[in-house]
């Protein structure tokens, strides 16, 4: 998918890998998880009212527009948290929302 | 007069706009416009009675419209079905009964107990087995089955009561809607309307608003809620009603995936949280402890130790909660008195004069119940539904 | 005496120098910030890793950029400062925090509200299609990460941070399509003498607008925003059309326009211009908002009084010309008690933590505080110049389309609003949230909170103030039910 942001300098970091939906990404260090997932890819999530894909909007934790999942279900403010190297990021709500985990 | 109707092209005024046209004089005044007064002046239309209603703030805003919204019969005591299952039925005509869509879900209400009260699941039993010969018919589940049905429950949970036939509906919706359907059918309604006083002389009683205002009828009802007291003892009655704000929270939407509403049964008021899952996806979170009301200035404060610990208690319900978010808290005002039932009947002193207030934090479900029944008191004299549990006289002693 | 507690909420301008009064005088506060580092939304800092100079990151603010983050630095060890953390209650005099450690509740004897501001929206038709991002937002994308929100970016409202983010954007070599300013031109005449009140402000507005012209990029003023238009141009188009042109496309809100696929994102915007053409203008992004408003929420939790200020048409926090709240002990300022711009809240949160110190009983220069309420006067004079200039546009809240999304959070309809207003009755801001959820999700209103109240008002035929503000709610974001632990625990 194309991305959806632009990198315009600060492009000499050190890149990290993560996974989004299963697919490797590359990042680089100091990347939030919104930039992240969008200079690989054009959205965040989907709404849950049916009216197409989100990609965020304020980028200052003040809209909660921008929120992903963990595999394992947590749920993590994209433009508030730092890319970091091996984590797994899913933009649909997983499959472990409510079965109670033993 | 003509009301607005839904739908209407032109714009409707608020409620209270009908003022300058309002006769002083009708057959009923109500003072108090939660569910219980703007059910009543619905069925009292209905019957074909005159009504004004007065609301000192906005119909359906304080215990009416900031409860869970549990419409559930299961756990009421074996004497209050018949008025719960009165109430059922509305709930599910609202829709043709009102014009309107007050998200009435009847996809049923559990009870929950924990592995370390035993004795519970025996109570949960032996009420299962009084409630079925008053049309309550309640499943018991645990074990394997238990978990099969519902696997978001927690392993402290150790057994189930299971009403299918309850549900939820919600609070922000119902009392207003049911205003609007009396209104509708011609009940007069002053929002913002605040009375100060209430009086009998000859056969009428005249009721003062604070802008001066004054009303006139034959018949009073009060169903003031936390407000009711000062009228209670205007006509020279005692109640000990005091009040008290519920803790309230809201998830985030989530896929909808839970049916009934569902609560812990536990004397332990620390341990009662419930919740349920509206139609759009979102959880929403009530009990444990409360808050602290302010009534003169209609406000409550969450208490964010109150918050806190009911989502600790939450986890053990269903752990899967500690990953959701919460996005909202919020409570209301709502009226209790001693034994956890309401004041509901005539006045034991006063012709004419009538009560329903004081529901307990459990008056959402029977409301539509409570209209129905008190239209039909006060327009034959008479109702089927038995009133002596919630006789006003019971606290004449109480000093 | 024990030393007075003291907690500032907030690291930006306000706070930063709240903290800086404070220390200076032998206290040392609690600065609680929701940020990884100091510095605010304004002055924000990028990351460690990063190299852009402060000229670069903050142009003609990067000396106040400089100052600020060297203050709060060399305020170490003598401020308990704890980031990322947030404060999501105020009760019974304690914040009730969450940070990496947990949830905390701190006991205040004065407590200094520095919690700056968020873009104020006004909706437009398509304004919840991803790419569409607040003008903040799109300044955070540049600063903070080095990126652009999109390969084609359109910036869309009005109001002084339309020119300058724009102007950061031709500058840092992303690719500006357009900036559509929802103001006349001739708005500015009048505000002149005001605006006169920061001159080299005002000059700054030229030179920004001269920067972005000569990049080639137009600027139109005085339009109506009607439509932001989604599908991925040209792809999956047999024939290769897939460009939009104008008003044929602006009833595709999905797949009706013939060669395009609606994707959901931004394909477009389409305006009327001030001369009563429409115009389309093809991009990715967008940038869009109205200036700033208050985040007060946190006020409103303590219990402060507001009162509606109807230069801005909103509801703000009553404070006294030093700060004080009408709650004795509470202290508001920076943006998130009035919006006045960075500079003014360095010097309105020192007079705050003056103010808090005099009321606490320590010795205050009289003549200190009268040059600060100097400066903010003048500051307040150059905002109001900057209200006429760049005007909210309520009359596009009454013009919006019944189907356009006002509530992002909840996805509810500008017509879904106005039936809870006809048909119900509803004129309250609060009563038309519990009848139709706009302003009930996520964010609580912060977004479409100002534009729903417009939208009501319009529909009511009543004045805004009378519809009233939407009352805050803990917790004042998200945060989830497992971060109060276990019970038992």
């Amino acid at each position: 998918m194309t991305a959806r942001f632009v990198r315009l300098a600060e492009t000499d970091r050190p890149a990290l890998t993560l996974h989004v939906d299963g697919a490797p990404v590359t990042a680089l260090a100091g990347d939030t998880l919104m930039v992240a997932l969008l200079t690989s890819g054009a959205t965040l999530r989907q709404s849950e009212f049916g009216d197409g894909p989100r990609a965020g909007f304020c980028l200052m934790a003040a809209c909660q527009d921008c929120w992903v999942w963990t595999e394992e279900g947590t749920k993590l403010r994209a433009c508030s948290t730092l890319a970091e190297s091996g984590q797994r990021i899913v933009t649909t709500e997983p499959d472990t929302t409510w079965p109670n985990q033993q | 007069m003509t009301a607005p109707i839904l739908a209407s092209a032109t714009p409707a005024p608020a409620l209270s706009a009908q003022s300058l046209s309002a006769p002083s004089l009708s057959d009923v005044l109500i003072i108090g416009g939660g569910i219980m007064g703007s059910a009543a002046a619905f069925f009292l239309r209905q019957r074909g009675l005159s009504v004004t209603l007065l609301e000192s703030d906005l119909v359906g805003r304080q215990a009416s419209g900031t409860n869970f919204g549990n419409v559930r019969r299961q756990g009421r005591p074996l004497y209050q079905l018949p008025l719960a299952n009165r109430a059922m039925a509305i709930w599910r005509n609202t829709p043709a009964l009102l014009g309107t869509d007050v998200e009435y879900l009847q996809r049923g209400h559990m009870r929950v107990c924990y592995r370390d009260r035993p004795d519970t699941a025996a109570s949960m039993e032996a009420y299962a087995a009084d409630a079925a010969r008053f049309d309550l018919d309640l499943e018991m589940l645990s074990g394997n089955a238990l978990r099969a049905r519902f696997p978001f429950l927690g392993p402290e949970v150790l057994a189930a009561s299971l009403s299918a036939q309850d549900g939820h509906a919600n609070p922000r919706l119902a009392g207003p809607a049911f205003a609007r359907a009396a209104q509708r059918r011609g009940a007069i309604i002053h929002e913002n309307c605040r009375a100060i006083h209430a009086g009998k002389s000859g056969d009428d009683f005249t009721v003062t608003a604070a802008d001066g205002r004054e009303f006139r009828a034959p018949t009073l009802l009060i169903t003031a809620g936390a407000w009711a007291k000062q009228f209670v003892e205007g006509f020279g009655e005692t109640v000990p009603l005091t009040s008290r704000g519920p803790n309230m929270c809201v998830t985030e939407p989530l896929p909808y995936a839970i049916g009934p509403s569902v609560g812990v049964a536990t004397p332990e008021t620390l341990e009662s949280v419930y919740f349920r899952q509206v139609a759009r996806g979102n959880l929403v979170i009530g009990g444990s402890l409360q808050n602290q009301t302010f009534p003169d200035a209609y406000r409550v404060y969450v208490k964010p130790d109150n918050t806190l610990g009911q989502w600790q208690q939450m986890q053990r319900l269903i752990p899967a909660v500690a990953r959701l978010n919460i996005i909202r808290t919020w409570s209301g005002i709502e009226s209790y008195l001693p034994d956890s039932q309401p004041v509901m009947g005539p006045s034991g002193s006063v012709s004419g004069l009538f009560y329903a207030f004081g529901f307990s934090g459990a008056g959402f479900q029977v409301g539509p119940g409570v209209g129905e029944t008190m239209a039909e008191l006060i327009a034959t004299g008479r109702t089927d539904i038995d009133l002596s549990h919630y006789a006003i006289g019971r606290f004449a002693d109480v000093r | 005496m024990a030393e007075p507690a003291i907690v500032i909420i907030g690291a930006g301008p306000a706070g930063v120098r709240a903290a800086q009064a404070l220390a200076d005088a032998g206290i040392r506060p609690i600065v609680i910030d929701e940020g990884r580092r100091s510095g605010g939304q304004i002055y924000r800092r990028q990351p460690d890793g990063f190299t852009r100079s402060h000229a670069t990151l903050y142009g003609t603010e990067a000396e106040r950029a400089r100052a600020l983050h060297t203050c709060f630095d060399g305020l170490e060890g003598r401020v308990d400062y704890r980031p990322e953390t947030l404060v999501w209650h105020i009760s019974d005099g304690q914040v009730w925090t969450l940070g990496p450690d947990g949830h905390q509740s701190i006991p205040y004897d004065a407590l200094i509200l520095c919690t700056g501001a968020t873009d104020r929206l006004m909706p437009v038709r398509g304004w919840h299609r991803a790419g569409t991002y607040s003008l903040g937002g799109s300044q955070i994308a540049l600063k903070a990460q080095a990126c652009a929100i999109g390969s084609q970016v359109v910036f869309l409202g009005s109001g002084p941070l339309l020119y300058l983010v724009a102007a950061q954007y031709v500058k840092a070599g992303a690719h500006v399509a357009a900036v559509l300013d929802t103001a006349p031109f001739a708005a500015r005449i009048p505000a002149l003498p005001k605006l006169l009140a920061q001159p080299a402000a005002l000059w700054n507005g030229v030179l920004l607008t001269r920067t972005i012209k000569r990049a080639g990029v137009p600027i139109l003023h005085g339009v109506t925003p009607l439509d932001i238009t989604g599908g991925e141009e040209g792809s999956g188009a047999p024939d290769g059309a897939g460009v939009d042109t104008g008003p044929a496309a602006r009833d595709g809100r999905s797949s009706s326009r013939a060669g395009t696929v609606d994707t959901g994102a931004v394909s477009g915007v389409t305006v009327r211009t001030a001369d009563g053409g429409e115009r389309h203008f093809a991009c990715d992004a967008i940038a869009m908002g109205h200036h700033l408003r208050p985040e007060t929420q946190l006020a409103d939790l303590a219990r402060c009084a507001f009162a509606f200020d109807p230069a801005v048409r909103q509801w703000l926090p009553v404070r006294d010309p030093d700060g004080r709240a009408s709650v004795p002990g509470v202290y508001l300022a920076g943006d998130g008690a009035r919006i006045l711009g960075a500079r003014s809240a360095e010097a309105s949160g020192r007079l705050a933590a003056l103010a808090a110190l005099t009321d606490l009983g320590f010795p205050v220069a009289s003549v200190d505080l009268a040059s600060l309420r100097r400066d903010v006067a003048t500051y307040v004079r150059f905002a109001s110049g900057l209200a006429q200039a760049f005007p909210w546009p309520v009359e596009q809240a009454a013009a919006l389309p019944d189907d356009a999304i006002v509530c992002r959070c909840e996805s509810i309809t500008a017509g879904e609003l106005r039936a809870t207003v006809t048909d119900t009755g509803a004129q309250e801001a609060n009563r038309a949230k519990a009848f139709s959820r706009v302003g009930m999700g996520r964010c609580q209103g912060r977004y479409c909170g100002l534009a729903a109240a417009e939208v009501i008002a319009a529909a009511a035929a009543i004045p805004v103030e009378r519809v009233g503000r939407l009352r805050s709610a803990a917790p004042v974001k998200p945060i989830s039910a497992g971060s109060a632990g276990k019970a038992g625990a």
